[in-house]
């Protein structure tokens, strides 16, 4: 790994301030078990590294009427098992309780996620799918409008984001087929119901994760599985790699909707 | 860089480039070979130690992240002469035949237990050992291990 500043802010302000004033190309460090495996790679070799870790307030998890608010630095396996999330949206807990593997869900934050945008992790889709908003040091901003393609979001240099608001559904469920070795999504769906609104958001397939309006459709006009069944992704927007071919995503797409939807009325 | 790692029960005080990894300081600094590197993508889970009680990869963590924590390795983990009961249930179950995989393994299983206590199933503990890989074993006798080292810790007084 190459040698860089560190610097390690004990409050937004700070963080934000060094970031701006930063002449140097200047990262901003949450759990790292993104960037610093590319950094052992030499794959990013920023300059100076601000690590998060020590701003308070921006970990918790809380309950406020029919949303779900979870500080930007909270570790995957913390929103695993907290018991508020397994109440209101077990579907939430299942899908963290899956990223990555034990040790990397004892380090890996949900604004860290967020903030990188892998077209292939897992937060993304319950993000858009439960029509969440992230907040952040300077506003607010909707799902819908935070995701804008691979690796990139909203957001802006020097923003940071200390929390997000998760809707809470009446039915929910994530199912997702994951490579064996990196435990990445090959294919991973979110499917959320709010009333007779449905959202259904998949990442993995993509160059960043995306609404299947389709599928949204067929489920709000009668949420059954039976509703989906021919349904089919078009193979033309989707990811060929040395991992799975567009054709192969499209199929998982299929079967992992009936399974996400199968799991949010169980 | 000054920090303060507490390894073992011990405090050190170090100087560290704050690129140095936590793996790195704990075999060429603090001489603690127990803990592995086996990979260079995050994945085998060799280097796996406790962070305040945690399971991490000391690999994808840099020294100075870790100031001011306590860290446990594998050497930390014996009472002296005397084996925990998860390091007797790995001998015990031939959990183990190269060996390095091990130190991770075990330092994964403290942690499993810590979060779900001593009674375990076969699919739990496979689960939680997605992130700690093994060439030699095929892993049955590494979960068998496991699930007695756990109820071993749940039995004794």
């Amino acid at each position: 790994m190459l040698s860089f500043i560190y610097s390690r802010p004990t409050s937004l302000e700070q963080a934000e301030e060094l970031m701006l004033s930063s002449d140097d190309d200047a990262l901003f460090l949450a759990g790292g078990h993104t960037l610093l495996p590319a950094m052992k790679q030499r794959l990013r070799a920023p300059d100076r590294l601000i690590d998060l870790s020590r701003i308070p307030g921006l970990t918790g998890i809380s309950k406020e009427n029919d949303k779900i608010a979870i500080g930007a630095l909270t570790c995957h396996a913390t929103v695993a098992f907290d018991a508020q999330v397994g109440l209101s949206c077990p579907a939430l807990s299942h899908l963290a309780g899956q990223i990555g593997d034990m040790q990397v869900r004892n380090r890996g934050t949900l604004g860290g996620s967020l903030a990188n945008n892998d077209p292939a992790s897992d937060y993304p889709a319950a993000v858009l799918a439960l029509d969440a908003t992230i907040i952040t040091n300077r506003r607010q901003i909707k799902a819908d409008s935070f995701f804008q393609g691979m690796f990139t979001t909203a957001l802006e240099p020097g923003e940071i984001i200390t929390s997000v608001l998760f809707s809470i559904p009446d039915h929910a469920g994530y199912g997702r087929f994951a490579h064996p070795a990196s435990r990445y999504a090959l294919v991973g769906i979110f499917v959320a119901k709010f009333g007779t609104q449905v959202r259904v958001a998949i990442t993995g397939a993509s160059s960043g994760v995306f609404r299947w309006t389709e599928a949204e459709c067929a489920l709000s006009s009668h949420y059954h599985v039976d509703s989906v069944s021919g349904l089919r992704l078009p193979v033309d927007e989707l990811n060929s790699d040395i991992h799975a071919s567009a054709e192969y995503r499209a199929h998982l797409a299929s079967v992992l909707l009936k399974q996400s939807v199968i799991q949010s009325l169980s | 860089m000054n920090i303060t790692l507490t390894v073992n029960g011990a405090r050190h005080d170090l100087d560290v480039e704050p690129n140095r990894l936590l793996v790195d300081v704990l075999r060429e600094v603090l001489g603690l070979t127990g803990t592995h590197i086996g990979c260079d993508t995050s994945q085998c889970g060799a280097c796996t130690v406790l962070l305040d009680g945690s399971a991490i990869k000391a690999c994808t963590l840099l020294a100075v992240q870790a100031d001011g924590n306590a860290v446990q390795t594998i050497e930390g983990v014996a009472q002296g002469d005397q084996l925990h009961p998860m390091q007797v249930a790995f001998q015990e179950h031939h959990g183990l035949q190269c060996g390095f995989c091990t130190a991770g393994m075990i330092m994964t299983a403290l942690d499993i237990v810590a979060r779900h206590g001593t009674m375990l199933s076969e699919s739990l503990i496979a689960h939680e050992l997605e992130g700690n890989l093994c060439r030699c074993t095929g892993y049955r006798n590494i979960i068998a291990a496991i699930a007695s080292g756990a109820k071993a810790m749940g039995e004794r007084v």
